[in-house]
């Protein structure tokens, strides 16, 4: 399947190359001079979903809308904002789906704590399932002789002994 | 006339399936050995009917036969030799062919060989393997004909996808699909034993073989995926929790799980039931991933093949065979005889918690790949789950699986004991945390996190090692050479485990790694040097070349350290004029298990040359460990209880050791087995 997501990737690549002049993953003339400034864009980028993409980060991607996303984070940082003013300034614009992290709220909530349910549901279920299967395998043999019965095992096994 | 007897040959491959399908089926059910024998004759003409289909159409993509559609769409005269040969398995249709191929040979495989399967249970097998080959037949058929005609035929063709031109990706989709389509002989095997109402460690047996080879095969894809997106996306990074990544990713983790649940089936005649129930879903997680690939309902703007009739058609078929399993599942497995009983703390026990946490991160990846798709539908909300979920996620889970996993290697079956675990655990544990004191002195200042990373990988390759040293010590006194002659005699499965646990280990190490790579994105004109992590590297020139079917610019770097030169790379960039696409070469140069990486970059406007500069430390080790976990599997493969054709019992067994390596399914009850709390060696 990769062969396919390989095509699938690159189908965007080319469109995006028709499209515009080709740009890349981040140019060294997109890059702030202040290193603290540049750190806190790139890790702001990773966040961002590149919208014309399949799951990229602006910080990843080779589209011109990506690199004008890139550019807009830079502007805000070098204005003052901070991180969360800055995705919060992004997710105005474009919604959520910009976010590569979706919020937790009520759209999301399932999707947040699904792992955990799955895990606490599995587990119990294991552990029913244990119980349960100790219990049957104990059970007959503590239950299902007669009084008749066991008095003939007590007399086969005084024969093994004696 | 050649291509229309491979069309043909299709057809008849079909009608054959029918009868595979239906003749031992209809054996089995009558007990009627002479109707059970048609299976097999059957599935061999299958796949030689389809083999040759397949070789038809690489002979037209050969032949550049421009005649044909999807030649045309997928090739180009000019192509290098070896990707028109790639190329037939380069597009929808041409995949889907190979699909089939492999789909055919694993029922030929499992009508040739001759390990010890009883009868009804190859027979029904085969005939499952017919099934699910008829339904992918007509798929192809009906929706995707790869032997399309074309009038009048074009002078030249549209070109292979360029991105797909690349040794890693040419060898990728096959070794990927022998594992997705490997795990349908386990899936037909599991059909089989659900319609005979009748399961044991025979069964699970006859199953590990095939289950060990896909999912090798399926370890070795993924790796291949990962290591080209790492080599030809440019930007160096390995996995990208992409849904399409993620398709592959979601088969293999229960693929483990059902890896692991076997042994338990085989060895103590237990997790009947949940064997069978994860051999369907693996296979249906890898019918899954081909659905969501080839209808577009992921990546609805650009699309394989974005055809609704063709996304119904699978739809379909994912439902017939998902659907049509879990029912016969449903209504038959509570007839299936359940099996031996065992302590929470025991083999078994570690085993099922292996399971309940490989699921339980499968569902994770699962949940995180649909979910966006059920919510769009639902509600219209569009969200996006990326890397930074599943980080958060997967890792929570996977990271305490991988932390357990050198315990279960050692625990005993039936009613372990804590006390005798950590004992024998104690060496690896502590060596596992000075590797990561020491990583973290070394590295002082850097991430915090890593270090803990790489104490992990240490601790579960020094785990894999210590169920080897521990055995082979048991043999009492006798020194060194006694042991190692030990530890050499244990059987080949035991070895297999315990190089997949290392590679594991190997794997997590070259990942942790990953956090002191360097990165540095700069301008660069000829004759600069710039610094990387201790290297330099000096442009020497940027000049275009003309090869095959593409034009390049090429960057030529040399690489110093210390003022020495030690190594030159070449990264390019590539247009296709065919297509009108850009591909970019990473310049690559190994020293030791790290690498230096440099990626060509865009003109700049003022003449020079924007340049990505990476070094990625240790970071081979993610791909060397994959390629050990699938050695694992090889290994074991050849143990002499699955070899095929090898007699099934070991003679006397006196290189089998113990009750944990003499297969032998006890039904006795827990009471009884008390007695082997002390660790089954």
């Amino acid at each position: 399947m990769r062969a396919l997501s390989a095509t699938f990737a690159s189908l965007a690549f080319a469109a995006m190359l028709a499209l515009a002049a080709p740009a890349m993953a981040l140019g060294p003339d997109e890059i702030l001079d202040d290193p603290a400034l540049e750190e806190r864009a790139r890790e702001v980028s990773k966040g961002l979903r590149c919208l014309v993409c399949q799951n990229q980060s602006i910080d990843d991607s080779d589209a011109p809308l990506a690199r004008d996303l890139r550019t807009l984070v830079r502007e805000r940082i070098e204005a003052g904002d901070s991180n969360d003013q800055v995705v919060e300034f992004v997710v105005d614009r474009y919604g959520d789906f910009v976010l590569l992290r979706p919020p937790v709220n009520a759209y999301t909530i399932m999707l947040w704590v699904a792992p955990t349910l799955v895990l606490i549901a599995g587990a119990t279920g294991l552990a029913l399932a244990l119980r349960r299967r100790r219990i049957a395998a104990n059970a007959p043999t503590a239950a299902a002789l007669s009084a008749e019965e066991e008095a003939a095992l007590e007399k086969i096994l005084e024969r093994e002994r004696g | 006339m050649l291509i229309e007897a491979g069309h043909f040959a299709l057809a008849l491959a079909l009608g054959l399936s029918v009868v595979q399908f239906l003749v031992p089926l209809w054996g089995a059910r009558a007990n009627d050995a002479t109707l059970m024998s048609v299976g097999p004759p059957a599935a061999i003409g299958v796949f030689a009917l389809v083999l040759f289909s397949f070789g038809v159409l690489t002979f037209a993509y050969a032949t550049s036969d421009f005649s044909i559609v999807n030649v045309v769409a997928n090739s180009h005269s000019q192509k290098p030799f070896i990707y028109k040969l790639t190329g037939v398995w380069g597009n929808h249709e041409g995949s889907m062919l190979l699909w089939i191929v492999i789909l055919a040979l694993f029922g030929a495989l499992v009508a040739v060989a001759r390990n010890a399967v009883p009868p009804k249970l190859r027979a029904n097998t085969i005939a499952m393997q017919g099934l699910v080959t008829i339904a992918f037949l007509l798929f192809l058929l009906i929706t995707s004909n790869p032997f399309e005609r074309l009038s009048p035929a074009p002078f030249e063709g549209q070109d292979l996808n360029p991105f797909l031109q690349d040794p890693g990706l040419a060898i990728h989709p096959p070794l990927l699909y022998i594992g997705y389509v490997g795990f349908s002989i386990t899936f037909a095997f599991a059909m089989a034993a659900l319609i005979e109402g009748k399961i044991d460690a025979v069964w699970a047996r006859a199953v590990r073989p095939w289950t060990l080879t896909a999912w090798g095969f399926l370890t070795l894809g993924i790796a291949m995926g990962s290591y080209w997106a790492y080599y030809e996306l440019g930007w160096g990074g390995w996995w990208f929790w992409d849904p399409v990544e993620n398709a592959s990713l979601m088969p293999w983790l229960v693929g483990t799980a059902l890896i692991h649940s076997t042994i338990v089936m085989e060895k103590r005649d237990a997790l009947k039931v949940w064997t069978i129930l994860l051999a369907i879903l693996t296979f249906s997680l890898s019918l899954l991933g081909t659905f969501l690939v080839r209808s577009g309902v992921l990546t609805s703007v650009h699309a394989f093949a974005v055809d609704p009739d063709r996304g119904l058609f699978i739809l379909g078929i994912l439902i017939f065979f998902i659907g049509g399993s879990l029912a016969l599942f449903a209504w038959r497995a509570p007839m299936l005889k359940q099996g031996g009983i065992f302590a929470p703390v025991s083999r078994e026990g570690a085993l099922v918690l292996n399971n309940l946490f490989l699921t339980t991160a499968c569902a994770t990846v699962f949940i995180g790949t649909l979910y966006p798709l059920a919510l769009e539908s639902l509600t219209g909300a569009k969200i996006s789950v990326g890397a930074p979920f599943f980080n958060a996620t997967f890792l929570p889970i996977v990271v305490p699986l991988l932390l357990l996993l050198p315990f279960g290697q050692v625990i005993a079956w039936k009613r372990g004991d804590v006390a005798g675990i950590t004992s024998r655990l104690y060496v690896a544990a502590g060596l596992a945390i000075l590797a990561t004191i020491a990583v973290y002195a070394v590295t002082f200042g850097g991430p915090v996190l890593a270090p803990l990373g790489i104490g992990l990988g240490v601790f579960l390759v020094l785990g894999a090692f210590n169920e080897v040293a521990t055995r082979a010590r048991q043999g009492g006194s006798g020194g060194l050479a006694h042991a190692a002659k030990r530890a050499l005699g244990l059987p080949r499965s035991t070895w297999g485990t315990v190089l997949a646990h290392a590679g594991v280990g190997i794997t997590v190490i070259g990942v942790a790694a990953t956090a002191w790579s360097v990165e540095r994105i700069v301008s660069m004109t000829p004759g600069d040097v710039q610094p990387i992590a201790g290297y330099e590297a000096r442009l020497e020139g940027v000049f275009p070349r003309t090869l095959h079917n593409y034009n390049e610019d090429v960057a030529r770097f040399t690489l110093l350290h210390d003022g020495r030169e030690v190594g030159r790379l070449e990264t390019m960039k590539r247009i296709y004029p065919a297509r009108g696409m850009a591909t970019t070469e990473a310049g690559l140069r190994t020293f030791g298990f790290s690498q230096v990486y440099i990626s060509f970059g865009e003109i700049q406007p003022d003449g020079s040359l924007g340049v990505r500069l990476y070094y990625k430390p240790w970071i081979l080790l993610i791909w060397i460990g994959s390629v050990i976990m699938a050695l694992g599997a090889a290994l074991a493969l050849t143990d002499r209880r699955y070899r095929v054709g090898a007699p099934v019992r070991a003679k006397g067994g006196p290189r089998e050791s113990g009750p944990r390596e003499r297969g032998s399914p006890t039904r006795r009850p827990a009471a009884g087995g008390a007695t082997s709390a002390v660790p089954a060696e």
